[in-house]
């Protein structure tokens, strides 16, 4: 058969341009021993201790490369957020591909790449995986589904019913930065940014955190539906009051500046590379210190505590004056973030 | 950074804050005209920093809250016609029409494009030739030129395939109907941005009928600032229109933008949700610019007789009369998740914006 340079209906087919697709562009990216065997599950090694995280996710981003990242990358780093958030040491990936048809192979190999790559980095390795290709205007050029499998040390339970009173809250680093890049990076909207995604990997910066205190007792990557959401969400499931600082919060100039050109609030702008943690009191100075050292971790901060606030309630201490009520994001802001 | 801190300054809040308190005596109702002005007036606290005896009533300016149902079922309408793409602001899309919201036609099918600026509505008819481009167009003498703009644009490019659905509504006729109103109002705070179009001869009917009026920012410490100008106005018995947003506003507003929506559109009748039909108070493509006009094009005739669904109270609140906790559907089956008015559903609607910013403190009933 005859090799083309975009993806046909027979790329999906199970034949020999499915096969030719694997050998070609994925089996080189992604190799490792497990994958490498081609079986139709793969079979891994279990912890001796601890328990496992497991997570999914999708990927629908549109556009499929943007400044700061890549569907593959963030696809990887997504769901191995998910994992690192939950506590789990994240170790094998599984990626899921729909593609449509006429999606060039070039552009396939790049994103391929960029998983390979994102997947060494984070120290996990891609162990199954299957691709599905869907006739021209089934699918916008490629979606990507993840999911992720981590070990969970003993001493580690990040659970939001062990949010206590008076707890810090810490978060990693600025907001809004995934949301603008992809806001302006977008047709249609063409504004001049030097905003990049913040799409990176926590692991490394989750793992320095619990060495520094392993009773964390909450996380989350504040992805779509921004801080306002997370917050929202863990204020609701611990039924305690969240009180935050508007001046503690790290927020680019650039990326606050086009909040107040579109009317967003950077509070509801998704993060692909930020993580805020819930941490005793007496041991936040030192988890903070711990995650300042950290590349992914440089501009944390304190940006409030656990109470102030009618319980499941989040309240923000304005720059102004007095408090406002910090809402989840009604609808769609944008729609295809992630 | 310039103009995003300075004019959220809690000190200067404070003490502009103490001189309201101290030179306001009589009881007085105020309305705020402009969404905007409603959302820093409650996201800020501004209430909390009042006097009891100042009573803040929110008004109409919010375009997405006022555009009628009828208009949304023409842009509804519109959009299941297989030969047109409907060029929409992304707010317009989930407010519901008599039996469905523009996202819900999307959702059936239709080509419904969300778009920043009319201008991109202009490019999609100059990328498509084949198809008939409708731009959906809302909002006051805000937005009005820059859709004339765009429909000069299109007859630059010789684009025959580019139409005009107008919803726009001008604001000198709305103040009128609010001066008939049965509520006592004692002063505006007149739309910022509006005025910056306009100018300010438009307030002269009301400070003819003794009613303060002061054109104002959306900053909390514009609007503080204009509430003292209103108070100082009442207390002394004096009405005048004055302006404290000068660094936008000019007293003649913008010739250029006033002359440019004189080309394009001439006035015609405008139903505002809630409010009903106000003469002249709408704006129709016509003369030279006439085959721009949607409504012609495509022969549709936008009905008049509004109903609100059983239980709303959206046209009232729109007036003034009531505020939306009054209302029984609000925070039960009326949310932003699930809106049932006008008001709860733009970012800018009185509704929406006591659901996000006011329940809690002393703005809770």
């Amino acid at each position: 058969m005859r090799k083309t340079d975009f993806i046909t209906l027979a790329h999906g087919g199970g034949g020999k341009a499915s096969e030719e697709l694997i050998e070609d562009v994925f089996l080189p990216l992604f190799s490792n021993d497990i994958l490498d065997s081609l079986s139709d599950g793969a079979i891994l090694d279990a912890p001796k201790t601890g328990k496992l995280a497991f997570s999914t996710d999708s990927f629908v981003i549109d556009p499929i490369f943007f400044p700061g990242g890549d569907i593959g990358s963030l696809a990887v780093h997504g769901t191995v957020n998910d994992i690192a958030v939950s506590g789990g040491v994240p170790r094998y990936i599984s990626v899921g591909f729909v593609l449509e048809e006429g999606l060039p192979i070039a552009a396939l190999k790049k994103i391929a790449a960029s998983m390979g790559e994102a997947a060494k980095a984070c120290g996990v390795s891609i162990v199954t995986g299957d691709t599905k290709v869907v006739p021209k205007g089934g699918a916008d050029k490629i979606f990507i589904n993840s999911s992720g499998i981590g070990f969970v040390p003993e001493a580690v339970n990040i659970n939001p019913k062990r949010i206590r009173e008076g707890d810090s809250i810490i978060l990693s680093g600025t907001i809004g930065d995934h949301g603008i890049a992809i806001l302006t990076s977008r047709k249609g909207l063409e504004f001049k940014t030097e905003t990049v995604s913040d799409s990176q990997p926590l692991n490394g910066l989750v793992k320095a955190m619990l060495e520094a205190e392993p009773d964390i007792r909450m996380m989350r990557d504040p992805t779509r539906g921004g801080l306002a959401a997370s917050l929202n969400e863990i204020a609701k499931a611990s039924a305690k009051g969240i009180l935050i600082d508007e001046k503690a919060i790290p927020v680019k100039r650039g990326v606050l500046s086009i909040c107040e050109i579109l009317g967003l609030d950077v509070l509801n702008v998704a993060n692909e590379g930020k993580l805020v943690a819930f941490v005793p009191e007496e041991s936040s100075g030192k988890v903070l210190s711990a995650m300042k050292k950290e590349a992914a971790g440089k501009d944390s901060a304190i940006i409030g505590k656990v109470g102030g606030a009618k319980p499941g309630r989040v309240e923000m201490k304005t720059a102004f004056v007095g408090n406002r009520i910090v809402e989840s994001l009604v609808g769609d802001q944008l729609p295809r973030i992630c | 950074m310039k103009y995003m801190t300075e004019f959220r300054d809690g000190k200067i809040a404070g003490k502009i804050a103490r001189a309201i308190n101290s030179e306001s005596n009589k009881k007085i109702r105020i309305m705020e005209f402009c969404g905007g002005h409603t959302i820093s007036l409650l996201k800020y606290g501004i209430q909390d920093l009042l006097p009891d005896n100042i009573e803040m009533v929110s008004g109409p300016g919010c375009p997405v809250c006022v555009t009628s149902k009828a208009e949304i079922d023409a842009a509804i309408e519109l959009s299941e016609n297989p030969d047109v793409i409907l060029a929409s602001f992304g707010d317009m899309i989930r407010v519901p029409g008599a039996s469905m919201s523009l996202r819900q036609s999307k959702a059936k099918g239709s080509d419904i494009r969300i778009v920043y600026s009319p201008d991109d509505a202009v490019k999609i008819a100059g990328d498509n030739p084949d198809k008939k481009i409708v731009f959906f167009a809302v909002g006051f003498e805000t937005t009005a030129p820059v859709t004339a703009s765009s429909v000069k644009l299109a007859e630059s490019m010789n684009l025959k395939n580019y139409f005009v659905l107008s919803a726009h509504k001008t604001t000198p006729g709305i103040l009128s109907a609010l001066l008939a109103e049965e509520v006592r109002l004692d002063g505006f705070i007149c739309p910022g941005h509006v005025t910056a179009i306009t100018g300010t001869a438009m307030y002269k009917p009301l400070t003819d009928a003794g009613k303060p009026c002061v054109v104002s920012g959306f900053e909390p410490l514009d609007i503080l600032s204009s509430i003292l100008l209103v108070v100082r106005q009442v207390e002394t018995g004096i009405a005048k229109t004055e302006i404290s947003y000068s660094r936008v506003v000019a007293p003649s507003g913008n010739l250029r933008a006033q002359q440019i929506m004189n080309e394009v559109f001439s006035p015609t009748d405008a139903v505002w949700r809630g409010i009903g039909v106000i003469p002249d108070n709408g704006l129709k493509a016509d003369g030279d610019y006439k085959r721009f006009n949607a409504c012609a094009e495509f022969d549709i005739e936008i009905e008049t007789d509004e109903k609100e669904t059983k239980g709303c109270i959206c046209d009232k609140i729109l007036r003034g009369l009531n505020k939306p906790t009054d209302c029984k559907l609000f925070n039960s089956a009326c949310t932003p998740e699930d809106p049932i008015g006008a008001c709860m559903v733009s970012d800018e609607g009185t509704c929406s914006i006591y659901y996000r910013f006011g329940r809690k403190g002393k703005t809770v009933a």
